[in-house]
């Protein structure tokens, strides 16, 4: 991208006024971007070291994904002869917005998609191809890279219409107790959000940053996956990836951070 | 994942002379302990890189010993004053053997 010297002097001036306020309220800190109103990013429980990590794309590890997803884009697979540039053009550009707006009421399938399922109608209906795995490289890959065209992008889901059944499914999923410890996802990421629950400080469970490079996992993982270790942890059976109860809480829990910016790959311990 | 191991470095392109460079490196790998046990309950092999070395014009200018407790994916920066244009070669040596490569130059006006 080519900049005029305007715009470059108005980043410039842009990023002066960006550090003389966070100088001035260094102790109410102030998020900038990954705080709205009430809702806060993961990004800002973080250390210091993670933060650097993620917002460096080199040395994001989570980049790495992304590269392999930009490679697969283009490569042509299944019996239709296609890859993901035959239809979406060469460059991910076409997929600016996706990870702001999914998941998203389908017309034509009549249900909710989220992005990993969208990919797979695609492979198998468009290219002919045979569906990646839910938790499999490829998956993840391909999700990391199209997520990560939208990045800084407000997140902005539609919960209306005709996606308001879902949503309201997921938000009862939300508020529902569950498993042995008869915990629901209410209580650690609203009641106790910014607590600490043994060695781990608790969020608020905002999944603007996924598919999230987690240190504990040393890899990529999607937000279904983040959904089960909750779920096992509350000793409660887990769902199954892409599961329609996963997919509504998917829904309900992105809408909880309506205008956060889309962080993937984000970087979380 | 031995197969998809792929080094990424980041030099800056020129520098003036004497000028202290940072040189970030990164590389993926899974960086497998030998501690972790899989689903069989048998310990999965140890798998790492245990040497990363750094020459500067074929003279030695950084080493690094490995060891398990390092991440997956690791990620290693340092810093080097530079006093003539050259070619930084980085050498990662894998457990099986393997050795990755990878240069950078970097001109001194």
């Amino acid at each position: 991208m080519k900049m005029n010297w305007k715009q470059i002097t108005f980043l410039s001036a842009a990023v002066a006024v960006g550090l003389s306020v966070f100088a001035a309220t260094a102790d109410a800190a102030d998020w900038g971007q990954y705080q709205v109103d009430d809702r806060r990013s993961g990004f800002t429980y973080m250390t210091d070291e993670s933060r650097a990590m993620q917002v460096d794309n080199f040395q994001n590890p989570g980049m790495l994904w992304a590269e392999q997803g930009a490679e697969l884009w283009s490569k042509v697979d299944g019996k239709a002869g296609k890859s993901c540039a035959s239809c979406h053009g060469d460059s991910g550009e076409t997929m600016k917005g996706v990870a702001a707006s999914y998941p998203k009421f389908d017309q034509e399938l009549g249900k909710v998609q989220t992005v990993e399922q969208q990919i797979n109608y695609c492979l198998e209906n468009r290219m002919e191809a045979k569906p990646y795995k839910w938790e499999s490289g490829e998956m993840l890959s391909m999700t990391v890279f199209v997520n990560n065209q939208s990045l800084g992008m407000p997140v902005n889901v539609k919960t209306d219409g005709p996606a308001a059944a879902a949503y309201e499914k997921g938000k009862a999923f939300f508020n529902e107790r569950r498993g042995q410890l008869d915990l629901a996802c209410k209580h650690c990421h609203e009641d106790y959000a910014g607590g600490i629950i043994r060695a781990n400080t608790l969020t608020q469970g905002q999944i603007n940053g996924f598919p999230t490079y987690r240190l504990k996992w040393q890899k990529v993982g999607s937000v279904h996956r983040r959904f089960r270790g909750c779920n096992s942890m509350v000793r409660a059976k887990p769902f199954a990836y892409g599961s329609d109860e996963y997919v509504n809480l998917e829904l309900y829990v992105k809408a909880r951070g309506m205008g956060l910016p889309v962080e993937t790959p984000a970087v979380r311990n | 994942m031995a197969s998809d191991v792929k080094p990424r470095v980041r030099v800056q392109k020129k520098a003036a002379k004497g000028e202290i460079v940072e040189i970030k490196t990164l590389i993926s790998h899974t960086m497998e302990s030998g501690r972790r046990k899989g689903k069989d309950g048998k310990l999965i092999p140890r798998s790492i890189i245990n040497k990363m070395e750094v020459t500067f014009n074929g003279k030695p200018l950084f080493n690094s010993n490995w060891h398990p407790a390092i991440s997956a994916n690791p990620y290693m920066s340092f810093f080097a004053k530079v006093e003539e244009s050259g070619e930084f070669a980085f050498a990662w040596t894998d457990d099986d053997g393997s050795v990755y490569k990878k240069t950078a130059s970097i001109t001194v006006a």
